[in-house]
């Protein structure tokens, strides 16, 4: 899965040492990311991504770019980092009070595995309790896993919101 | 709500100040809906969103459900989505490509132009009723006229023209169409639509409101200024840091660069004088550079300089428009309730132009006002702690009034701050608001700041 085939920017860099990460250790890494975004360890989450990662949220159903149509966010590294940058700021008045989560990660499944990554597939429910308000959050995950020197990398990340196309209030915490 | 009286209106806003009840009270907001959205000029859509006979939009003003339509003659229609039969709205999709619209209830259909086609069971009605009554139809809304592809409609059976009514705005609008090399814009990149709950007028008031960047900004701008520029981007993250860093301008920027200019009928825009050096250093951007051969193989090369030399910001059109030429980005602002407001934002691409300059409007996009966005998120913010504070009866009266002593008059027949800080744009609105909301006050009255200043415009007018 990835949005706009040929930009330079989408391409995987190959890993040469080992396989593709299995289901079983792919499950094990998306719920070791949730947590850390629930307990809102947000450099480490950024610290999960690849050097040239992108991080998509589209804003349409099936939306095919993140380069001619709005997203509800497309982060590309250099952003990804000041997004979460800005996360750790005592001035983000959007987070203050912060939003506390609970992610609920299930269905997964692989998709488009090669030699050297994996496409995962997976589903997501996403209470998040701000100021006397729950919200809820629901969708479909696309994560492309790379094995890095470090462990599994997250070379791109896509969700699609099942409502999406709603009118939200700010979205300030990465799903 | 008719125990409003105009009086009551008026003793809502002073000089300078505005009672906290204009932002609270429900039959205020009523009032508005009847008075405002019922008879002022409201955007409804571009006519590159129903280019083809059968094109239809869903749209709406106030709380009223609208179809856009272009019609089997090409012509653009204003329709109420609505059933002449049971009052059912007629269209449930946000928009498409037909050739009559249909009622899911009783089977009735209507011609693209709302009237009625065929209906069921017809000999079982009562003789009053007349399938060729033009009221037995999906009704068209009294006024809908366009400026340069920008499709207003009107309530009011009587009023204003559209181009009387947007006076010298019209020129943000040919600032924003001109940009185009081949002379014409194109809605395109997909709708956002942000939510909060506080009053609608917050939104406009927001947008030519230079002294907030600084402080309501500052978690995203510290975060830009501190960001590397040797971490990788695709080009989208260093357009969306350039402008957050752009929003830590200092006071002195705003103060001495930047102006507002307000014009009747409430419409205001913020801009900075003409500035070449920003055009310059833009031409290193070599889709910038292809750009500017297109518009000078249309324009020439001095008509061209002449339109990128305008460096309006947000451009407000009352009640409840905001633009950006030189992002080609559109916002209209919806009332829901009195403290609830959903704001559609629109992307528009400049035909003509290279590819790589609409996904700069897209990044632009994404930064000032996505949903997610790491600045529009404190905007919302913002405005829902208004809409909290406000429950407070504490601050009765509202300031308004920063930048008051230093209006002046504008050629065009308006008045300017004496630099972009000044709240002037919002003292404007008000007075806007009061002639629609009390209409039988004579403008001489409206309480105002300006004082003598209007009387200078006057002179000027003679």
């Amino acid at each position: 899965m990835t949005h706009g085939t040929s930009d330079a920017w989408a391409r995987l860099q190959p890993i040469a040492q080992s396989g593709a990460p299995a289901l079983a250790e792919c499950e094990r890494f998306l719920l070791h990311e949730a947590r850390l975004l629930d307990e809102g360890r947000f450099d480490e989450w950024l610290g999960l991504f690849t050097p040239d990662a992108w991080y998509w949220v589209p804003a349409e159903p099936a939306q095919v770019s993140p380069r001619d149509t709005i997203s509800l966010i497309y982060d590309d590294r250099r952003l990804l980092e000041t997004r979460v940058r800005r996360l750790a700021s005592p001035r983000i008045y959007s987070q203050e009070p912060r939003s506390r989560t609970s992610r609920m990660i299930g269905n997964v499944t692989l998709e488009e595995t090669d030699a050297a990554a994996v496409t995962v597939r997976s589903k997501f429910q996403l209470l998040e309790y701000r100021r006397e308000t729950q919200r809820i959050f629901g969708g479909t995950c696309l994560h492309r896993l790379v094995r890095g020197e470090n462990g599994i990398r997250i070379a791109w990340k896509r969700v699609d919101l099942v409502n999406c196309d709603a009118p939200h209030e700010g979205l300030a915490v990465p799903f | 709500m008719s125990a409003i009286t105009g009086d009551d209106i008026r003793a809502l806003v002073r000089p300078g100040r505005v009672n906290r009840r204009v932002y609270t009270d429900p039959d205020i907001f009523e009032l508005e809906l009847e008075r405002i959205f019922g008879s002022a000029w409201i955007y409804v859509g571009h006519e590159s969103q129903v280019k083809n006979p059968g094109d239809f939009l869903a749209t709406r003003i106030g709380r009223k459900p609208l179809l856009l339509v272009r019609d089997a003659a090409s012509r653009i229609q204003l329709l109420h989505n609505q059933c002449a039969h049971r009052g059912s709205m007629v269209v449930a999709s946000s928009g498409g490509h037909t050739s009559e619209f249909r009622c899911c209830y009783h089977g009735w259909t209507y011609h693209l132009d709302g009237r009625l086609k065929a209906a069921p069971l017809l000999h079982g009605y009562p003789s009053h009723f007349d399938p060729d009554n033009p009221e037995a139809a999906m009704l068209r809304v009294p006024r809908v006229a366009s400026y340069r592809g920008f499709v207003f409609g009107s309530l009011a059976a009587d009023g204003p023209s559209l181009e009387d009514y947007l006076g010298h705005m019209t020129t943000s609008f040919d600032d924003m169409v001109d940009r185009a090399p081949d002379g014409e814009l194109e809605a395109a990149g997909g709708v956002f639509k942000h939510s909060y709950k506080a009053n609608w007028k917050l939104y406009l008031e927001n947008l030519c409101d230079a002294a907030h960047p600084l402080f309501t900004h500052q978690s995203s701008i510290d975060a830009a200024q501190q960001q590397s520029d040797a971490v990788h981007s695709d080009g989208s993250g260093e357009i969306a840091l350039r402008q957050m860093r752009q929003n830590g301008a200092p006071y002195s920027f705003w103060e001495a660069n930047v102006g507002i200019w307000t014009y009747p009928n409430g419409h205001s825009f913020l801009g900075d004088y003409h500035d070449d050096a920003k055009l310059v250093a833009a031409m290193n951007d070599p889709a910038f550079r292809d750009y500017i051969a297109a518009m000078e193989a249309r324009n020439g090369k001095e008509k061209t300089k002449r339109i990128l030399e305008v460096r309006r910001w947000n451009s407000n059109v009352y009640p409840n428009l905001s633009f950006t030429s030189q992002f080609q980005q559109l916002r209209v602002v919806h009332p829901i309730s009195v403290n609830e407001t959903v704001v559609h934002t629109y992307s528009f691409r400049l035909k003509g132009a290279p590819a790589r300059m609409f996904e700069n409007t897209i990044s632009f996009a994404n930064t000032v006002n996505g949903t997610g966005s790491l600045v529009l998120t404190d905007d919302l913010e913002i405005y829902t702690r208004i809409g909290l504070g406000l429950a407070s009866a504490g601050a009765e009266w509202l300031e308004i009034g920063r930048g008051f002593a230093g209006d002046l008059p504008d050629e065009h027949g308006g008045r300017r701050g004496k630099n972009s800080t000044s709240e002037i744009y919002i003292r404007n609105m008000f007075e806007a608001w009061l002639a629609m909301m009390a209409p039988d006050v004579r403008q001489a009255s409206v309480p105002s700041a300006r004082g003598a200043t209007l009387a200078s415009v006057a002179d000027m007018r003679r």
